[in-house]
């Protein structure tokens, strides 16, 4: 493997000290050592987005707090990953996306296999706080083979950057702003009338909700498969890696 | 190629042509006398000169005199000396002046401003020091006045590290809000690796009732334009940018325009004044956004892509416009350049307080009797901005709060109105120096509707990427909506608080950031009215 | 748990509510089976859709209400069991976070909805069901139990699996706190 000849240092997660990889994020260092930050619109592989606030840490004495994922881990670094502030404020962050979309995780397709469902349990999320805000938002089930519901959508973007960074084909993008944010397809057309989407379904294996699913899949049966673009980004790098190590 | 500009030459020029006529009478033409009627009061001035050729008098447009309040404004200047103001004028109004005033030597007194009067005396203006004196769309009007002797002392006189030094010297802060120094920005783009590098002026003036930079892009866009290329010389740049917001379109048309005349008297180009430095400067339209005032989101629309922000680092002087290395200064912070390279940043230094050098412009809004622009030397307290330049209170009512920053600043209540208006003053009373929206508010003002009305905004104009930013304003809104419409409870005041504190330290821009800032001051100055919209009672 | 007041009634009250929901949560909770019995030797409950009472009674010590808050019956009976409870229990995904009963909530205003679906529908008769006194209102918008009253604790689930139930009332009956981390809090 070529990460053995990596140069390395020394950080330490909430007081323990573990090697890191030079250049390599603190989430990525951290999830290697099965140090639990969680985290949502990061994936191994594409690039930094930094949108979904989930993954925040401390560093040290500093109280600016910084994203996991987009933070490089520095010699002696020491950082914080669960102080009682943190745990509070990821709890909030995962209630506000609980309220902004229609997450009815009951009749969900992913229900049970959802990465916003599993960081709601990671932080204690029994209840959302705040107002559900129930928009209104219209389904795109003009692709032949894939649907796209973005009542369940948290704009982690993951569907744009596959598209674009690994598929080469940027069929997605986000349109509006604010709360009326939402991803488009093409030029804001229906995807079924796409004529860049490949149909390779690479945004449908990255998607952390059930928002991006496959026609016809009834409540818990979409399973997607976001390691299999870790594996294939790993490999377009010419590295391979464990997928095991990374969500 | 054109040879360039005799600087020397046109000012000699211009400055002969000035009292050809033994009166001028001068016209704000400036967007909000615009809007008053100034269009008209020119018109009428030129159809009675033309009609009647006994009138000895010059009619010229002018950029913002500052007091809209009293627009239009005229001005009127007679050979020898003598000024007098004018303020209301309409075309009828404007007849009177010329054929009293001019004709007559008998001033109108029905209409005549008080040139003693604070709001004019107690002003000290680098920025707009042309404001109501040149003809923007002139550059030989600019040059009259001073105009460019800077770049031509910088470049024929100076070298990139001097220029720098003076900025260094003057320890001008950005005019943008955060009061980042711009010397150590400077710095980093002069030190910056590379053949391409990018100044950018940040135009994107977005603050409800701010329009500081407006004026000085449409009013004096010459200045802007020396200003950046003294910029680009200190850091090496070889292009520029103005990124403009769409809503301001005459800003654009006069930028373009004067973009096009420095070009044509090679004070942009190739070799300019026949030196070896070279800058292009090109004029770039936002969509629209507020959030394009960030420095990442305004490089990102600038590329032509979407709006938003990104992470930081790298920052734009190791990674900006298409990967090379960018600053970003706004537009007030440029038009600060020239009288600091001109007159020394020792000079500039000495004006304002130690930590926050220099003046800043206001644009005085709200229940005031004067609203305006003016500029004041950093420091100058808020009650001589309220009471002395401001007049007062309008209709005599007991002041109640002022609001600097815009959505990213607070409210100050009464009790600090002897604060010295400066970077850190405000900063430690929990508002922002921001841009320099200054709105005045009296008694009647409720201060949970104003913090409402800057959470909108601030929600209106989240970019979406960062989730506490996106849901967390939409939640803020509703909350304070709840509780202004008295159906709120103490539990909506936590809540809002608790959110206030996770928008504020896990949004990734500046505009999340802050976004709690107007809740969080007008909950800690004036927490008895949230109480009493809850039905709490103060114990 | 403490006891109510009397020495001769030291046995706990518990109450269940079914509100806007499908029921499927108290099926859920005779899906504990035999347990059922051993609640019934150490409890009384005292109301329940499963129990022949007609009216909320007083001093209920323990309160799982199942059901979001969707019209004036729900909100009147949500202020009632509220007022007369210790302890609230939000029972399942729907009063919670209002779940599939709030699904209606993006749709807009209720009446539009009744039209829609009584009247416009071919196969209908034409007529919104509307009699006073026995057809309650639609409240504009469907509501979680905690936006409504105070909610003591939280069981979410659809339902909640009846080892989850019966986690959460033996913790309640030993007069602890239900556990409100891991895999417990999972909805759906």
């Amino acid at each position: 493997m070529m990460r053995e000849r990596r140069r390395t240092l020394t950080v330490s997660f909430d007081g323990v000290e573990v090697d890191a990889y030079v250049g390599e994020s603190v989430l990525q260092c951290a999830r290697r050592h099965q140090v639990d930050i969680p985290s949502l619109c990061f994936l191994e592989g594409l690039s930094v987005y930094g949108g979904c606030r989930v993954c925040v840490i401390e560093v040290a004495e500093d109280l600016r707090l910084r994203p996991a994922c987009a933070t490089t881990v520095a010699a002696d670094m020491e950082v914080s990953t669960d102080s009682p502030r943190l745990k509070a404020y990821r709890k909030a962050i995962v209630e506000l996306l609980f309220a902004e979309g229609n997450h009815v995780c009951a009749v969900c397709v992913s229900n049970g296999n959802c990465e916003l469902q599993d960081v709601a349990v990671h932080v204690g999320m029994d209840h959302v706080r705040y107002d559900q805000r129930s928009p209104m938002r219209a389904i795109d089930a003009s692709h032949p083979k894939y649907l796209f519901d973005p009542n369940r959508c948290i704009l982690c973007t993951r569907c744009v950057r596959v598209c674009d960074e690994i598929e080469g084909a940027h069929v997605w993008d986000v349109g509006s702003r604010g709360q009326q944010a939402v991803l488009t397809t093409d030029l804001n057309q229906p995807w079924g009338t796409s004529t860049s989407c490949t149909w390779c379904g690479k945004c449908v294996a990255v998607c952390p909700t059930g928002s991006l699913s496959y026609q016809g899949t009834a409540v818990g049966e979409m399973h997607h498969d976001p390691k299999m673009i870790v594996r294939l980004a790993a490999a377009r790098r010419g590295e391979w890696i464990d997928p095991e190590e990374y969500r | 190629m054109a040879t360039p500009i005799d600087l020397h030459e046109v000012a000699e020029r211009e400055r002969e042509a000035r009292f050809r006529t033994p009166w001028r009478t001068k016209v704000c033409n400036s967007t909000a006398c615009a809007s008053a009627g100034s269009g008209a009061v020119l018109g009428a001035m030129r159809n009675l000169v033309d009609e009647e050729m006994a009138l000895d008098v010059t009619v010229v447009p002018t950029g913002c005199m500052g007091l809209c309040s009293a627009g239009p404004m005229v001005r009127v200047l007679r050979r020898g000396g003598g000024e007098h103001a004018y303020g209301r004028v309409d075309s009828e109004v404007a007849v009177q002046v010329l054929r009293s005033h001019v004709e007559h030597d008998q001033p109108v007194a029905d209409h005549e401003l008080d040139d003693e009067m604070p709001f004019f005396a107690r002003q000290e203006r680098i920025v707009l020091a042309n404001g109501g004196i040149i003809d923007p769309d002139r550059i030989e009007s600019y040059v009259a006045h001073g105009g460019y002797s800077a770049l031509e002392k910088a470049l024929t006189t100076m070298t990139p590290a001097e220029v720098l030094e003076q900025i260094r010297l003057s320890r001008i802060r950005g005019r943008g809000g955060a009061g980042y120094p711009a010397a150590n920005k400077w710095s980093l783009l002069a030190a910056a690796d590379g053949d391409t590098k990018y100044v950018v002026a940040n135009g994107d003036e977005g603050d409800p009732g701010a329009y500081m930079d407006r004026t000085i892009m449409e009013d004096d866009p010459h200045r802007l334009l020396e200003g950046l290329s003294l910029a680009a010389y200190a850091t090496g740049a070889g292009h520029a940018y103005i990124y403009v917001r769409a809503e301001y379109p005459r800003a654009v048309e006069r930028l373009d325009r004067a973009i096009r005349v420095a070009r044509r008297n090679r004070l942009l180009g190739r070799r300019i004044l026949d030196t070896d430095f070279d800058l292009t400067i090109e004029v770039r339209i936002g969509a629209g956004a507020f959030v394009c005032g960030e420095e990442t989101a305004l490089m990102a629309s600038i590329e032509g892509r979407r709006g938003t922000p990104r992470l930081r680092p790298p920052y734009p002087t190791e990674h900006g416009l298409w990967g090379h290395p960018t600053m970003i200064n706004n537009v007030e912070t440029l038009a600060n350049i020239p009288a600091i390279v001109g007159r020394g940043g020792e000079w500039f230094a000495s004006i304002g307080t130690p930590d926050s050098t220099g003046t800043k412009v206001f644009a005085l809004a709200g229940d005031i009797v004067n609203t305006g622009l003016i500029e004041v030397p950093m420091g100058t307290t808020l009650r001589d901005i309220v009471e002395e330049i401001g007049g007062g209170i309008a209709g005599g009512r007991p002041f109640k709060a002022a609001q600097t920053g815009g959505p990213s600043g607070g409210c100050i209540p009464a009790e600090y109105l002897d604060t010295p208006v400066d970077y850190d003053s405000l900063r430690e009373l929990g508002s922002i120096m921001g841009s320099g929206g200054l709105i005045v508010m009296d008694d009647r003002q409720r201060m949970p509707d104003v913090a409402k009305f800057f959470m909108e905004f601030s929600m209106d104009e989240s970019c979406g990427k960062c989730t506490p930013c996106r849901a967390g304003t939409v939640q803020m809104h509703h909350l304070l909506d709840k509780i202004t419409s008295g159906t709120g409870s103490y539990r909506d005041v936590r809540d809002l608080e608790n959110l206030c504190a996770v928008v504020r330290d896990t949004s990734l821009c500046g505009l999340g950031q802050s976004a709690p800032n107007p809740v969080l001051s007008t909950l800690h100055y004036f927490k008895s009215e949230y109480d009493e919209l809850i039905g709490v009672d103060d114990a | 748990m403490t006891a109510s007041k009397d020495p001769e009634v030291a046995r706990p009250r518990i109450a269940t509510v079914w509100l806007g929901g499908c029921s499927g949560c108290h099926m859920s909770f005779l899906d504990t089976d035999e347990w059922l019995f051993e609640l019934a030797a150490r409890a009384d409950i005292v109301y329940s859709p499963i129990a022949d009472v007609k009216a909320f009674p007083d001093d209920v010590d323990v309160c799982l209400v199942e059901g979001a808050v969707a019209n004036a019956d729900n909100l009147e009976l949500a202020h009632e069991l509220r007022a007369k409870s210790k302890l609230v229990v939000s029972f399942g995904d729907c009063a919670v976070s209002g779940n599939v009963t709030a699904m209606r909530n993006p749709l807009g205003d209720p009446r539009a909805i009744l039209e829609h679906v009584y009247v416009e529908a071919p196969d209908r008769d034409g007529v919104v069901p509307g009699e006073a006194g026995i057809v309650p209102e639609l409240l504009p918008r469907v509501q979680p139990l905690h936006r409504v009253i105070d909610v003591d604790v939280f069981l979410p689930g659809c339902p909640p699996p009846a080892e989850r139930i019966v986690a959460a009332v033996e913790a309640l009956l030993a007069g602890e706190r239900p556990k409100r981390s891991g895999e417990s809090i999972r909805w759906g």
